[in-house]
């Protein structure tokens, strides 16, 4: 069971995401709105405390499992793909009030409608698979 | 315990979320959920159509374990970590959405409205979901990333094109929020 501590951080995610109220629809609602600093306070010390950690990394004080440099991989240079991308996705995210992690967890919450939801980003990106080469990025 | 069952702040769940791309990242992987997705269409046999998803997606098998640990997750935390909190909402979130017909805001993680299979019941219903969830497939590959690919670990380690990405996660999602949101409800 190599996989198991996989489960396990999974696991972990779901529960930190389900206390912490992130996968709500009212509070991705009321961030979009500018009503609430929860989101962002989420948002902003993950982001804060990743950039600790990376930097820490960085200096080479601890490695990976394997040996190796710990390192997010990067991403390719490009600006359309990223603007026009993430504004589709943000409508979706705004609509649905979860991104991708959240679908999965909200099924475990017992939200069963959300299958439909994530039939249908799954179809969504088939199509962008289909059109990948025809599309600006 | 009761401080594990209440919601959890904000200050705590942050940084708990860099620890799960923390833990990721020092198993030799790292944090992406949208990639299930595409992983999903290769094992769906979408490489028979495009190369994009022709992929060994056994090598995902390990992306596929934190979905179902997350699936997992959302169940232990709804059934044995709650204790039925409403979400604290502001005030005016709560009148607003009152106004736009949502009733019950903030009793439970989600709107009846949009959830029940009642509303999906209804062709708009259907609608609003088959449509949501195109967007945040086609969208989030589109861009190469989600909230977790991007904002978390593509801010983190300070890469330009995360930073583009969330600001285009937040052009669309305040034209959703508050320019076509009200015209659907």
């Amino acid at each position: 069971m190599k996989h198991l501590k996989f489960l396990l951080v999974g696991i972990f995610f779901g529960i930190v995401l389900v206390k912490s109220e992130a996968v709500s629809w009212y509070r991705i609602y009321e961030m979009f709105r500018f009503e609430s600093f929860h989101m962002y306070g989420i948002i902003g010390t993950a982001v804060l405390t990743g950039i600790v950690f990376l930097q820490i990394a960085k200096k080479g004080l601890f490695k990976n499992i394997d040996g190796t440099d710990i390192l997010v991989p990067l991403k390719d240079r490009g600006f359309v793909r990223y603007i026009v991308g993430g504004s589709l996705f943000g409508l979706g995210w705004a609509l649905i009030g979860a991104c991708p992690g959240p679908l999965y967890i909200l099924l475990g919450t017992g939200l069963y409608s959300i299958i439909i939801v994530i039939a249908t980003a799954i179809l969504g990106t088939f199509i962008y698979g289909i059109l990948k080469d025809k599309l600006p990025h | 315990m009761e401080l594990l069952l209440k919601p959890w702040p904000w200050y705590v769940s942050g940084p708990l979320i860099t620890l799960v791309m923390a833990l990721l990242l020092y198993f030799g992987k790292s944090f992406g959920m949208s990639s299930s997705l595409r992983t999903f269409c290769a094992i769906g046999g979408g490489g028979r159509y495009t190369k994009f998803f022709k992929f060994d997606w056994k090598a995902q098998s390990w992306n596929l374990m934190v979905v179902l640990g997350a699936i997992i997750g959302g169940f232990i935390a709804t059934h044995f970590l709650s204790d039925g909190s409403v979400i604290d909402l502001n005030e005016k979130t709560v009148m607003e959405l009152h106004t736009l017909g949502f009733k019950d805001v903030g009793e439970s993680l989600m709107p009846s409205e949009i959830f029940s299979w009642n509303a999906v019941g209804s062709l708009k219903g259907l609608l609003v979901l088959i449509f949501g969830g195109l967007l945040i497939g086609f969208g989030t590959r589109y861009a190469g990333g989600c909230t977790s690919g991007h904002a978390i670990s593509g801010l983190s380690s300070l890469q330009r094109p995360s930073l583009i990405a969330v600001i285009g996660f937040f052009i669309g999602g305040l034209i959703m929020t508050n320019f076509i949101l009200p015209l659907i409800f």
